[in-house]
């Protein structure tokens, strides 16, 4: 039995980066406007917040833990952007201002799971509902819309020169540092560990609690962050934008193969995730599919990541089993 | 064996028999025999097949090879329903009993009289509890809750619930193990109660001086094979000895004298409330003090609250002469503090990652700084130490990538003994370093500690394991009940003085 668990998953995210290669040569001979520059571009910038905040959900589920206020974040900070626009701040402040909300959201999920030993689950389904609704408390039902050109050119444009919008570039950037950190750092080594056996890290001088407490804080800034480019790329500040986010960026990470339970993953699969989501929802919007069947095919797939290794690691188990037994027998 | 046969067949007993798990051969051999009206010790190291005995008379394991008598015919017992059926009852060390039971529901579990009605009769059960109590001679309440009665009175739960299932045979796994000198005259008294009735009763203990003044005869086992079985009359505790481990004590446990060195570690008057009270004492390099007690007396949340797991509500911990600044391990290690954890599983090793990774676990900012590749750790490095390590410690493996869940207990515990001596500590803590690895094993864990006391590190060791605690301490510390009760030098420690201590019966004459 050399084969660890970790081997099985490892190959997990290999089958997900063949299915993206096959859906995007699929997708290719299906639609003619898919395979080209324009539509990826489009398909890669409408992904992007979900991309960027899936990075640091990957860290917290790896860890064992899990980030389900990071829409409703999103929100409140698009929904504050665009009141301090309407209050005639300039970007160059409100930036650092919705960020450092981003922080104080991060920071109280972190201390009710690392001070209060709560459920991360159970926190930020609270959380998730406290900041949507401080969201509307900040906006109301309205919308704010007519922001400056050049802020929302950021959003949309592409690097000069190349066909990668400004927020997939910075997507590019986070998720090598986040791969670094995850797969070559004592940082990521500590968080496989606590992932797998929290006391035994704890044990070993892992700094469990502070390390949780910094993922939860990065949560909601890269979250913030995702909440000012979304309302620059609509040009459209609400309370309820990115509402329900949180369960494709959950999707995506669970498709790339990071076990829920924790101490399993790699970023190369959930990056495969990612793309495999949003390569999928785009083919099937230029296919004129309804959005209730794109929804559909993303849970189908998603509860078939998850059931899937976990059948090949059982019937793994039921085959040795009798060819165990096999060899008692005889 | 005796060429004449008794004139009636025992009422229990197991015939040859043979049990292997894995590749571990438990039993080998083992012949046993209860007899009505006759207390029978079981004797031998920890290892030597005790419980694997027990098990097979209760039920729980099935013999390899020969079989289990009753009343003279093979019986096969398929679980532990079974033997209970056939009037064997087992009383363990540590009763587990529904707590919010009243001990009168506890004895009749699942066997409750019923009113005309179909309800449960409490008046019938609890007056029936009360007779069963008078019978053993003990004033127990049947009407009180099982929480909170000490375990001398949770095992005389047990017996009375065995009578009333009419048990015929009665197993007594170390019950003295954590009892008084009071409590355990109490025990025998009810155990020659249950003889004089005509129970066969197996009795195992470490205290020899208990086995002969309870026991007729006694059956001896060594690395599980049958040694002899023969009438206590005329046997003296030194033939015990000899036949338990038939090789000299100081083979076993090679611990070279060494001159201690300077102070290394220094608790003092460390407390954490509820659990230990005022604990005191210093360890100097080189040697290996040992801390002993019953199982519950606190010794094991001393590691922790030294190592910084646990939070320390007063008191103060120096190691090399300077106190520990900062808390939680992390600090304990930069101070120069490893401990290698009672629970291996759950506390000592991530099972699913690989030994180097394991390894590594401790290291990571040297790993860091080795690498010269900024904040990344270098891989080469990590694997090249565990190799080190692997070889140094004899570790069997197949690779150093393998998860360290794959491999034996025994070698699971040197790769936890190989991420903590890589940190290079001045203390090493160990807590039960061999607890349930195999004998070659916990001989190799024995001379390393040994080694490592030669080269001046300083080592606390915590183990239940008697013989190893004399074996390898220069100092025994006996706690009991969170308080530290005795500090016996080498050459004063036996099983007597230090159970003695860790029962509470000397605690005044040692302070």
């Amino acid at each position: 039995m050399k084969t660890s668990a970790l081997g099985q998953i490892v190959r997990w995210d290999v089958v997900v980066t063949i299915l993206l290669i096959a859906v995007f040569f699929g997708g290719a001979g299906l639609s003619p406007d898919f395979a080209n520059t324009d539509n990826l571009s489009f398909a890669l910038s409408d992904l992007g917040e979900i991309a960027l905040i899936a990075l640091p959900m990957t860290l917290l589920v790896v860890c064992g833990e899990v980030d389900l206020s990071v829409a409703s974040v999103l929100g409140l900070c698009s929904a504050l952007t665009g009141s301090l626009w309407d209050a005639g701040w300039t970007f160059e402040t409100i930036v650092p201002a919705v960020v450092l909300v981003g922080v104080l959201c991060g920071l109280l999920n972190g201390l009710l799971v690392t001070r209060l030993g709560l459920p991360s689950l159970a926190v930020t389904i609270g959380t998730l509902s406290l900041y949507r609704g401080l969201a509307y408390v900040v906006l109301g039902t309205e919308a704010i819309s007519e922001f400056p050109q050049q802020y929302a050119d950021l959003a949309v444009q592409t690097v000069p020169g190349t066909p990668i919008p400004y927020p997939v570039a910075l997507f590019v950037l986070l998720a090598v540092i986040t791969a670094l950190v995850l797969h070559s750092t004592g940082l990521g080594r500590s968080l496989f560990a606590i992932g797998s056996q929290e006391e035994a890290a704890f044990f070993a001088g892992v700094r469990v609690k502070r390390i949780k407490l910094v993922l939860f804080v990065v949560s909601g800034v890269v979250a913030a962050f995702a909440g000012v480019i979304y309302t620059l790329r609509y040009g459209s500040a609400r309370a309820d934008n990115g509402a329900g986010l949180e369960l494709a960026v959950i999707a995506a990470v669970l498709l790339g193969g990071v076990d829920f339970d924790g101490g399993k993953g790699t970023l190369g699969g959930v990056i495969a995730g990612v793309l495999l989501i949003g390569l999928l929802r785009n083919l099937l919007m230029l296919n004129d599919v309804a959005t209730e069947i794109q929804s559909i095919v993303t849970g189908l797939l998603l509860i078939v990541s998850v059931v899937t290794p976990r059948l090949i690691v059982s019937i793994r188990a039921a085959r040795s089993r009798r060819r165990s037994a096999a060899v008692a027998a005889s | 064996m005796d060429a004449e046969t008794p004139p009636t067949p025992p009422t229990l007993a197991l015939v040859n028999v043979g049990k292997a798990f894995g590749a571990v051969q438990a039993l080998q051999g083992v012949t046993l025999e209860l007899h009505a009206g006759e207390v029978h010790a079981l004797a031998g190291e920890n290892g030597a097949g005790k419980s694997t005995i027990v098990k097979t008379f209760a039920g729980v394991h099935r013999p390899d090879s020969g079989e289990v008598r009753l009343d003279g015919e093979p019986v096969v017992f398929g679980g532990p329903a079974d033997a209970q059926q056939a009037g064997v009852a087992v009383i363990y060390q540590e009763p587990t009993l529904f707590p919010d039971l009243s001990v009168g529901e506890n004895i009749f579990m699942g066997r409750q009289p019923r009113t005309g009605l179909g309800r449960i009769d409490r008046r019938a059960m609890h007056a029936a509890a009360a007779e069963l109590f008078t019978r053993l001679g003990v004033p127990l309440d049947p009407q009180q809750p099982a929480r909170g009665l000490s375990i001398a009175d949770q095992q005389v739960v047990e017996i009375a619930k065995a009578i009333s299932r009419d048990a015929r045979v009665l197993i007594m796994d170390e019950p003295t193990a954590a009892l008084t000198g009071q409590e355990v005259a109490r025990l025998f008294t009810v155990t020659r109660t249950l003889q004089s009735q005509g129970c066969a009763i197996l009795f195992i203990s470490h205290r020899l001086e208990e086995i002969f003044e309870l026991c007729q005869r006694v059956t001896i086992l060594r690395d599980g094979r049958w040694i002899t079985s023969e009438p206590l009359a005329g046997l003296t505790a030194d033939d015990l000895v000899r036949r338990m481990v038939g090789r000299e004590l100081s083979a076993l446990y090679p611990k070279q004298d060494v001159v201690p060195g300077e102070v290394a570690l220094e608790v003092s008057r460390l407390t954490r409330e509820g659990v230990f009270t005022d604990v005191s004492f210093q360890v100097r390099r080189g040697e290996i003090v040992a801390l002993a007690g019953l199982v519950g007396a606190g010794r094991s949340e001393v590691a922790r609250a030294i190592f910084g797991v646990d939070r320390r509500d007063a008191g103060e911990v120096k190691v090399n002469g300077r106190g520990i600044t900062g808390a939680g391990p992390t600090a304990a290690m930069d101070a120069g503090l490893a401990l290698v954890p009672e629970d291996r599983r759950q506390q000592g090793l991530v099972m699913d990652m690989s030994i180097e990774r394991n390894m590594g676990l401790t290291q990571l900012p040297a790993l860091r700084r080795a690498g010269r590749l900024g904040p990344l750790l270098s891989r080469k490095v990590e694997r090249d130490r565990a190799r080190g390590w692997a070889e140094r410690l004899q570790l069997k493996f197949s690779q150093l990538s393998d998860a360290v869940g794959v491999l034996s207990g025994g070698n699971q515990q040197k790769v936890v003994l190989a991420k903590w001596l890589a940190t290079d500590p001045a203390v090493l803590i160990v807590d039960e370093p061999t607890r349930g690895i195999d004998v070659g094993t916990k001989s190799e864990v024995h001379r390393l500690l040994s080694e490592l006391a030669g080269r001046n590190l300083a080592v606390l060791m915590i183990s239940s394991d008697l013989p190893e605690v004399l074996g390898m301490a220069d100092r025994v510390l006996v706690m009991h009940e969170g308080r530290l009760v005795a500090e016996i030098p080498r050459a004063e420690a036996t099983e007597e003085s230090v159970m003695a201590a860790a029962t509470g019966q000397n605690g005044k004459a040692a302070a």
